[in-house]
């Protein structure tokens, strides 16, 4: 996974910063573009822009999170292989406009009528495999699942679980915590996701509301850094409480084995050679 | 014995505390072989508030569990759970492994249920994928068999260790015993008896072997043999019903604030069971009840499992019929591109590559040889977004949220594992009540802390 940051491009299109809302509802990702046309092997600074531009512009359904260029670990004149030179756009199904059908619109609907000014608090609605993600403004969180929980009509009484995921190359945007809501009374699941800056990682807590989020969220600071402000007490959970950092993260160091065959070490597994 | 007075210049440190470590009051390092001395020198002392380590090398804690208990004489005045002694990175080990691997690594986290662990993994992946339409009918029945025996070896493990913990241990030797049976069944079906890697995005690994059937059949036979047993030791025991009855208790508000599912949830009358109410690999055509007691204690999470290992009985049943019309139907998802190529079969030292296979790819085709080095280390690339199927395990909601960035291994995976969340419930269900009871609360939980840590 080292490539994520180490071969990240500066100047690929930040995800969010995508025109958003030409999508229909669970759009496919076209697999012909996982891999896009191998350029040659010495590629220049713009050729790859001309690359990216292509590349984006062709693909109206989905958001482009970054561009990785070659692939298991090879760069420079010396590759003969091929793989230095394949491209992959790393892009994420795009947001959804209404109407998206079914309970869907149900929920939408009420949560528009429940909050004002609700475009500033749900930043962006996913649809997915079925799926449906509402991207949530952080200040906003705890107002919003208290209406979650509490309104008759949205009644998700149930929180599944809080889980972390850090996207190193969503500038701005790096980590992400992602709720899953069970609504018992109408059957239905919906899933949050809010957004925090590496460089001011707060997000409030809902432990109010849902007191299971409790030792999720403390899980997801151990791993992720995360600060979830209003937690009644975030300590560290699985790891040791004198311990330095945050394992989950994508950046953070992972041990080698200092193996020694004819001078060669094996190098810690996100520096291996890889084909993501 | 030693014995530290933060007050008092401390004559002999403790040897497992971390340096500069501050403890309140009196501190006694109990060694072992000096019981006597401790009870005598806290009796001259006068003092009934005592601070208590249960754990995490306790055997009635279920694994390395600690809980801290205060207490005043024989009741908890409070109590918390310390957690993570068993954390292993599981899940950031999946990220440098791909998609196929990952099913390796997360059927050793709840180790009593790692079946059920393999099947939310790779339900979560084949929705990324969108092939959930194209996994074949055998593969998705011979899921839903091995979970409702996995189901039933999770219940007698509960029963099992439960009883040993109040005393009653031939409840323990029975349990084991029928556990055996199981995971037999599961050694001859997936090869092992845990940490299978049986189930697979695209399907399972391995079609039954001819003899598998017949043994399930026979299994089924001996546990309803047998399972009237755990009811004639234990459903009208005075003792048992005095130690479980009223203990543990949470109601479903408690519940459903604390995220509690599982046993637990359905002990307070409330049927709620993903098998029914949100079905994944057929379950809705399957006829069974969901077991629900109002009792809201460990007495009635106990009826819960022994009732619902009768029902995994009727449901593997009806799975025993479905496979009895599908033999030599396909087990694996069609597509070449997804589907593991690797042929297993049983010789005489177990389970290993099929000689066929291994001719086949050597000898007679080098596309053969190719397509199986790229998908076996390589792997198949997964279309980016993210999914959450939870199912039903024996212990609650157990999900996988599964995130891709497109690429050949796992971006994230975390694991909604329903022990961590239900031992959320162990203060409120502990404190106030006896020290005793706080062995039988937990144990009604039934957590696995191999899911709890991960």
């Amino acid at each position: 996974m080292s490539d994520i940051h180490e071969e990240s491009d500066e100047k690929a299109p930040i995800k969010g910063a995508e025109p958003e809302g030409e999508s229909e509802p669970d759009a496919r990702t076209k697999p012909e573009s996982l891999t896009g046309e191998a350029p040659s092997v010495d590629s220049g600074a713009t050729e790859a822009e001309e690359d990216e531009a292509q590349l984006a512009t062709t693909e109206p359904t989905a958001e482009v999170l970054q561009v990785r260029r070659g692939m298991f670990g090879v760069k420079g004149s010396g590759d003969t292989s091929g793989y230095g030179g394949l491209t992959r756009v790393v892009e994420f199904p795009a947001a959804a406009t209404p109407p998206f059908g079914g309970w869907w619109d149900q929920v939408y609907d009420r949560i528009g009528a429940l909050i004002p000014d609700f475009s500033d608090v749900i930043t962006k609605v996913v649809i997915h495999r079925g799926e449906i993600t509402f991207h949530v403004e952080r200040h906003h969180l705890p107002n919003l699942v208290q209406h979650l929980r509490d309104d008759a009509r949205l009644r998700f009484e149930f929180c599944s679980s809080v889980s972390g995921v850090h996207y190193p190359a969503d500038k701005g945007a790096e980590l992400h915590a992602v709720y899953h809501l069970q609504s018992m009374t109408h059957n239905r699941r919906i899933r949050l996701e809010v957004s925090a800056p590496d460089s001011d990682p707060h997000i409030p807590s809902v432990v109010a509301t849902y007191p299971t989020a409790d030792w999720h969220e403390r899980e997801t600071y151990d791993m992720f850094g995360i600060v979830f402000d209003g937690h009644p007490a975030l300590t560290r959970i699985l790891m040791p409480d004198d311990w330095p950092g945050y394992p989950q993260r994508k950046d953070y160091p992972l041990g080698g084995i200092p193996v020694e065959y004819k001078g060669a070490t094996i190098p810690p597994p996100d520096q291996r050679r890889s084909y993501s | 014995m030693s014995t530290t007075d933060t007050t008092d210049e401390a004559t002999e440190q403790d040897p497992f505390a971390a340096g500069g470590d501050a403890a309140e009051g009196h501190v006694y390092t109990v060694t072992g072989q000096d019981w006597d001395s401790l009870v005598s020198e806290q009796a001259e002392r006068g003092d009934e508030r005592i601070v208590v380590n249960m754990g995490p090398q306790h055997p009635s804690t279920h694994g390395v569990l600690r809980l801290i208990l205060e207490l005043e004489g024989e009741s908890v005045t409070e109590a918390r759970c310390g957690i993570g002694y068993l954390h292993t990175g599981i899940e950031k080990n999946m990220e440098f492994r791909n998609w196929t691997q990952g099913v390796t690594f997360c059927t050793r986290m709840d180790y009593l249920a790692p079946l059920h662990n393999e099947t939310t993994y790779c339900l979560g992946v084949e929705r990324l994928l969108d092939i959930e339409a194209e996994i074949p009918e055998k593969a998705s029945v011979l899921r839903v068999l091995m979970l409702e025996l996995n189901r039933i070896s999770s219940h007698l493990v509960c029963i099992a260790t439960g009883g040993m913990e109040i005393g009653a241990l031939t409840v323990m030797t029975i349990g084991f015993r029928e556990r055996e049976k199981v995971l037999d069944a599961f050694e001859l079906i997936t090869g092992l008896r845990m940490n299978h890697a049986y189930i697979r995005p695209g399907g399972v690994a391995q079609d039954l072997p001819d003899k598998a059937l017949d043994f399930v059949k026979d299994l089924v036979v001996w546990m309803k043999k047998h399972l009237p047993e755990y009811a004639a030791f234990c459903n009208e025991n005075p003792v048992f019903k005095a130690r479980l009855s009223g203990v543990g208790h949470l109601d479903l508000a408690g519940c459903l604030a604390l995220g509690i599912t599982g046993p637990p949830l359905r002990a307070t009358g409330y049927d709620w069971d993903l098998r029914k109410k949100q079905p994944y690999c057929g379950y809705e055509t399957y006829d069974f009840e969901v077991q629900t007691w109002d009792t809201m204690d460990a007495y009635g999470r106990f009826r819960i499992r022994l009732n619902e290992m009768w029902q995994s009985l009727t449901i593997i049943e009806q799975c025993v019929e479905r496979l009895e019309k599908m033999r030599g139907a396909p087990i694996m998802i069609a597509d070449k591109k997804i589907a593991w190529p690797a042929q297993l079969s049983i010789g005489s030292d177990g389970m290993g590559n099929s000689n066929e296979y291994i001719k086949h790819i050597m000898g007679q085709s080098m596309e053969a040889l190719i397509h199986h080095f790229k998908l076996v280390t390589e792997g198949f690339r997964v279309p980016p977004g993210q999914a959450y199927i939870p199912i039903e395990s024996p212990r609650g909601e157990l999900g996988a949220h599964v995130v891709s960035d497109g690429g050949t291994r796992p971006f994230r995976a975390h694991f909604r594992d329903p022990s961590f969340t239900n031992l959320q419930a162990m203060p409120v269900m502990c404190e106030g009540a006896m020290v005793s009871d706080v062995v039988v609360a937990v144990a009604s939980l039934d957590p696995v802390m191999g899911g709890v840590d991960r």
